[in-house]
């Protein structure tokens, strides 16, 4: 948030705040410890309001579930950000001091009436109202979200929405309060921190800035490397397509089936001229490729830490040897730099860690024996004798603000953009689901009871419009391809809403449906919403 | 709260009978939902909703036992800990007409012989008696044998018994009844706090605390809302006062717990009177009824109905019952009236002292006691006497002869012999010969019983209805009855090293039980071995 990619809270506030919404996040499911937390709230009497197209398992345990249409968000904010201001519940205090952007915000919510997000959602403005009120009149309360708000063509959007509406009431930055994205992975935030993002450095540092740059490269012996942000994934798979792109080295990613629009990425992924994947098993996308490094698990086969949703760095040790021919990450790209003419050694996880130390203000203090110590440091801890900080941002509540003040943005609803038509009536939206993950890659390998296999989930009301029985195959189709899928019966589904998951692509290729239309800030597709048709399959004579 | 269920679909009767209770479902908004704590906060209708089925289909399939967690957002399994808990709820198919055949110490005495009798049904002054209930839409209960007219003696708290309507607020007005809360509204809640402390009151409940000191704690805990509970659990074997009482004159009841509620500033109140008082729930609700629309009561009282569970006369394990829950006792301190029901300060009373308390605030306390006197005597029945007087005034008045032994207290009592029975009925008298009056249950052996059929008995009540939630009373309990099986099995004499594992048995029982069951649930037997003859040798 305003420059610090990461939660603002730490877990244990979600235990003691007044209010939580989690908008887009089915978290029973798929943050499941998160969700512990959470609980732990409710039980001491926390509101709980979910924001979410489906009723899901999260949803049902909520106080209110507003049940909006696949991509209202933004129109949802705006009508809640609009009721606070005109009940004066805003934080004018707040927003003058600490903010900037408030007056072209407010002008830009003012055509959001409760009306008017009612036609956009489909809730109705009464609920809009209460839920806006209860999170403005709440002494603390907090945001979370997941990828239903960051999957979608305006995925930035949709986050500066729920940003402003932490901001109208001065919650972000003090105990109970904050704006939380929950992280898929034990160490999507450590990824993103380390600098595997187009625009940063490790430590979050902007690559651009020439001071910063000019740190690096003398740290790095005088290394070359450039001055301007790389690609994204999704601007890396558009430069495949004009050729810009020829060689590619994956690391830990399996985009041959993760990616929307799968026809198309697997397309682009078969016509490269050298394709190196690096991963701990042979996934789909390293059978496309020409060399495949086995590498060591980074759970239990190997030292170094990860970073969780909480900004908090944690050891990772080492139980098991890696099976044979496996290796560390570090090993194998350390062996890598060697082979191309560079010798970097043969640094331990705790020598690389501590190099990032001196590069990385928000790492400065974060020694392995504290890291031991503590368990685990939230960052920023910049020396060795921080503890860490528990929320970010108390900054904004200083007299006056410390450092550059947070900025209203003013974002205007924006429908997905495949739309739905008569040949393609129902909206298909992708999730996960608890006893999976993701491709599969990770969860394939072990059974769940509550495994049922893949199924295009729609409501019983859906089934029998459309003839379709609970069980039956069908074919599903849009704009971009069509799969084959037995249709399941679901409570969390109202008619024109169908749900998938990418678990199982080899049973269905779920992405064949989904559109790769992406938000051109974050490089996320919009998985969230495709526009699909679903077939009854015609019986064939025998012969 | 996201609900797994795996069953089937329950009948079409089912669903009504839980929809006539909880109100149809909101129809499903494609686009809105409420739930979270206002579906959890309806945790507390569980058992209502369990007898609603219980009474239309006449047992508890799994479709209804998952309808009704949908409908009140409890997980399934653990509504199934609920409705196994509880003897009352059959989870297998049932016939129309259920019979409860009581083969506890009274009716066994009367000749009751089944295999899986019911434990006291509180007739004892029938014996032997049955329970019989037929469930359909419109449910009903039969007692046998038939109402016989009730023997009742008494000065002050039995005096309307037999004589007013009880279905007949004009009745009880006649009789003098609705003076005394009149009287406690002019006074002010300070003043009857007052009064029911000078006048001494102990509980009528067992444990003999005193009233007063109960009412000021509850009156002045800051937390809300104060809740106000009578406890009218009776199911200390061979008590009967509290379903007489209920039965002849339930306007009292609820003219003492309006008196409570207005002194200890309770919002709401509730009687949570045993499954097998059919007839004493129904009066009391138009009691209350009746009482409410008169302006004589001020707060809503809700008719909470057990489901077949001794355990829950200990006043936590009721709340926890009234909750929705299991009826388990809960750690002692904090105590209920600093965290109670729904962990809110509460007045918990019995039937009997409620009683008591019009006749303080009118200025007429007697401090009697009422004590159910049955088994082999000529007049069995309810006798109200003064605190003090002697076992056997009660004794002769009820008409007891050849005399083998007393059981004083019920099942939680102990055994006293011929020559114990001067013993004057008062907290102080009962003590010095290490003995209770308990629930004031009297029952009378003569000289045909066989007393090692009555300490069997016994065992087994306690076996039955250990919570389990103790490890020492779940497994004490069931050792004491193998124990005393083989020992009245043995021929020969050599018992001895039996009765010190028996004391072993109790002692870990009283030091390691957190309630009065298995604090007591040895004192019987242990007082029976010592004081009958019935070891061989």
């Amino acid at each position: 948030m305003f420059g610090a990619g990461g939660g603002t809270s730490s877990y244990s506030e979600a235990e003691d705040t007044n209010l939580i919404i989690l908008w887009g996040s089915n978290a029973r499911e798929t943050h499941p410890i998160f969700f512990h937390h959470l609980l732990r709230g409710v039980r001491n009497g926390a509101m709980l309001i979910a924001v979410d197209p489906r009723r899901t398992s999260s949803a049902e345990w909520a106080d209110v579930w507003l049940g909006i249409d696949v991509g209202s968000d933004i129109a949802l904010a705006n009508a809640m950000a609009r009721e606070i201001i005109h009940h004066g519940l805003a934080d004018k205090e707040f927003i003058a001091r600490a903010t900037t952007g408030y007056d072209e915000f407010e002008r830009c919510v003012e055509q959001y009436t409760l009306e008017r997000a009612e036609a956009e959602t489909g809730v109705p403005a009464a609920a809009i109202q209460e839920v806006a009120l209860a999170y403005a009149r709440a002494d603390r309360g907090m945001i979370c979200w997941t990828l239903g708000i960051t999957e979608h063509h305006n995925a930035v959007d949709n986050v500066v929405a729920l940003i402003n509406l932490a901001l109208l009431t001065g919650k972000v930055g003090r105990d109970g309060c904050g704006l939380n994205p929950l992280r898929g992975q034990n160490n999507v935030q450590g990824g993103g921190d380390m600098g595997a993002i187009p625009a940063r450095l490790p430590g979050f540092q902007d690559l651009e800035q020439p001071e910063i740059h000019e740190k690096f490269a003398r740290a790095w012996g005088g290394a070359q490397f450039p001055h301007t942000k790389g690609w994204h994934l999704s601007e890396m798979f558009e430069a495949m397509e004009r050729g810009e792109l020829r060689s590619v080295y994956i690391v830990g990613e399996n985009p041959a089936r993760s990616e929307a629009d799968q026809t198309r990425a697997v397309h682009l992924l078969s016509g490269l001229d050298h394709l190196v994947v690096q991963d701990i098993f042979l996934t789909q996308t390293a059978e496309l490729a020409h060399v495949v490094l086995p590498a060591a698990a980074g759970w239990a086969e190997s030292e170094g830490t990860v970073t969780n949703s909480e900004r908090r760095v944690q050891r990772v040790r080492r139980a098991l040897e890696p099976p044979a021919g496996a290796r560390d990450d570090v090993d194998i790209i350390c062996d890598l730099a060697r082979r191309l003419g560079c010798d970097w050694g043969h640094p331990t996880a705790e020598q690389v860690w501590d190099e990032c130390r001196t590069l990385s203000p928000m790492h400065a203090g974060m020694k392995y024996s504290r890291l031991d110590e503590l368990g685990g440091i939230q960052w920023p801890c910049p020396d060795e004798s921080h503890p860490g900080t528990q929320f970010l941002h108390a900054r904004l509540w200083k007299d006056p603000v410390e450092g550059p003040r947070a900025p209203f943005h003013a974002v205007e609803h924006d429908p997905p953009v495949d739309r739905l038509t008569e040949e393609f009536p129902i909206r298909l939206t992708t999730g996960r689901r608890l006893d999976s993950f993701n491709t599969g890659v990770q969860t394939g390998g072990y059974t769940s009871p509550l495994r049922k296999g893949e199924a295009v989930l729609i409501s019983a009301e859906d089934g029998k419009r459309l003839g379709i029985a609970d069980g039956e195959r069908v074919r599903a189709s849009s704009r971009r391809g069509s799969v084959e899928v037995d249709v399941r019966y679901d409570d969390s589904l109202r008619p024109g809403l169908a749900f998938m998951t990418l678990h199982f692509p080899d049973q269905v290729s779920t992405n064949v449906l989904t559109i790769d239309a992406t938000d051109p800030k974050s490089g996320t597709a919009e998985f969230k919403a495709s526009a699909i048709r679903l077939d009854k399959i015609p019986v064939t004579a025998a012969t | 709260m996201d609900i797994r269920t795996t069953g089937g679909p329950a009948t079409a009767e089912e669903m009504a009978a839980v929809d006539e209770l909880l109100g149809e479902p909101e129809p499903a908004h494609h686009h809105l939902a409420y739930g979270g704590r206002a579906a959890r906060g309806q945790r507390h209708l569980l058992l209502p909703v369990l007898h609603a089925i219980q009474d239309r289909a006449g047992w508890v399939s799994r479709g209804a036992l998952e309808y009704a967690c949908r409908r009140l957002s409890i997980p399934p399994a653990e509504a199934y800990g609920v409705v196994s808990f509880y003897a009352r709820f059959a989870l297998e198919p049932r016939g129309e007409v259920t019979v409860r055949t009581c083969d506890d110490i009274v009716c066994m005495l009367a000749g009751a012989r089944v295999d899986h009798g019911s434990p006291c049904l509180g007739l004892c002054d029938r014996a032997p008696a049955t329970l019989s209930e037929r469930a359909g839409i419109a449910p009903g209960w039969v007692v046998t044998p038939a109402r016989v007219p009730v023997h009742a003696v008494g000065p002050k708290l039995l005096r309307r018994v037999g004589v007013v309507d009880p279905e007949s607020l004009d009745s009880y007005r006649d009789h003098g009844g609705v003076a005394a809360v009149l009287r406690a509204r002019e006074m002010g809640g300070e003043a009857v706090i007052r009064q029911v402390t000078e006048s001494r009151l102990l509980g009528r409940g067992g444990a003999a605390f005193p009233t007063g000191r109960k009412w000021e704690s509850v009156a002045r805990a800051p937390a809300r809302p104060h809740y106000l509970v009578c406890n009218a659990d009776e199911s200390e074997p061979g008590t009967f006062k509290d379903r007489v009482l209920m039965e002849h004159d339930p306007f009292a009841l609820v003219e003492g717990m309006a008196i409570a509620a207005f002194a200890t500033g309770c919002e709401k109140g509730y009687i949570y009177i045993r499954d097998e008082y059919p007839l004493a729930r129904r009066r009391v609700e138009q009691a209350i009824a009746q009482s409410r629309s008169a302006g004589l009561l001020d707060i809503e009282i809700e008719v909470r109905r057990g489901a077949g569970a001794y355990i829950c006369g200990e006043e936590t394990a009721l709340f926890n019952s009234i909750e929705g829950k299991r009826g388990e006792p809960r750690n002692k301190p904090p105590f209920p009236v600093d965290i109670g029901l729904f962990g809110m300060p509460t007045l918990v009373n019995n039937v009997e002292t409620l009683f008591n308390v019009l006749d303080i605030v009118n200025g007429e306390f007697g401090d009697t006691r009422i004590f159910c006197v049955s088994g082999h005597v000529e007049r069995p029945g309810v006798y109200e006497v003064p605190l003090g007087t002697p076992l056997r005034s009660v004794l002769d008045m009820a008409g007891a002869g050849n005399i083998q032994a007393v059981l004083l207290g019920g099942a939680a009592g102990s055994f006293l012999t011929p020559a114990q029975l001067d013993v004057p009925l008062s907290f102080e008298g009962t003590r010095a010969i290490e003995a209770t009056m308990g629930s004031g249950a009297v029952i009378v052996f003569d000289e045909t019983a066989d007393m090692k059929k009555v300490l069997l008995r016994i065992a087994r009540f306690f076996r039955d209805e250990s919570c389990g939630q103790c490890v020492p009373c779940r497994v004490g309990t069931k050792r004491q009855e193998e124990i005393l099986e083989r020992m009245f099995q043995a021929r020969n004499s050599d018992s001895h090293g039996d009765v010190m594992l028996l004391g072993d048995i109790a002692q870990a029982m009283r030091d390691a039980s957190i309630c009065g069951l298995g604090q007591t649930a040895a004192n019987a037997i242990a007082s029976g071995l010592t004081q009958l003859k019935v070891l061989n040798g």
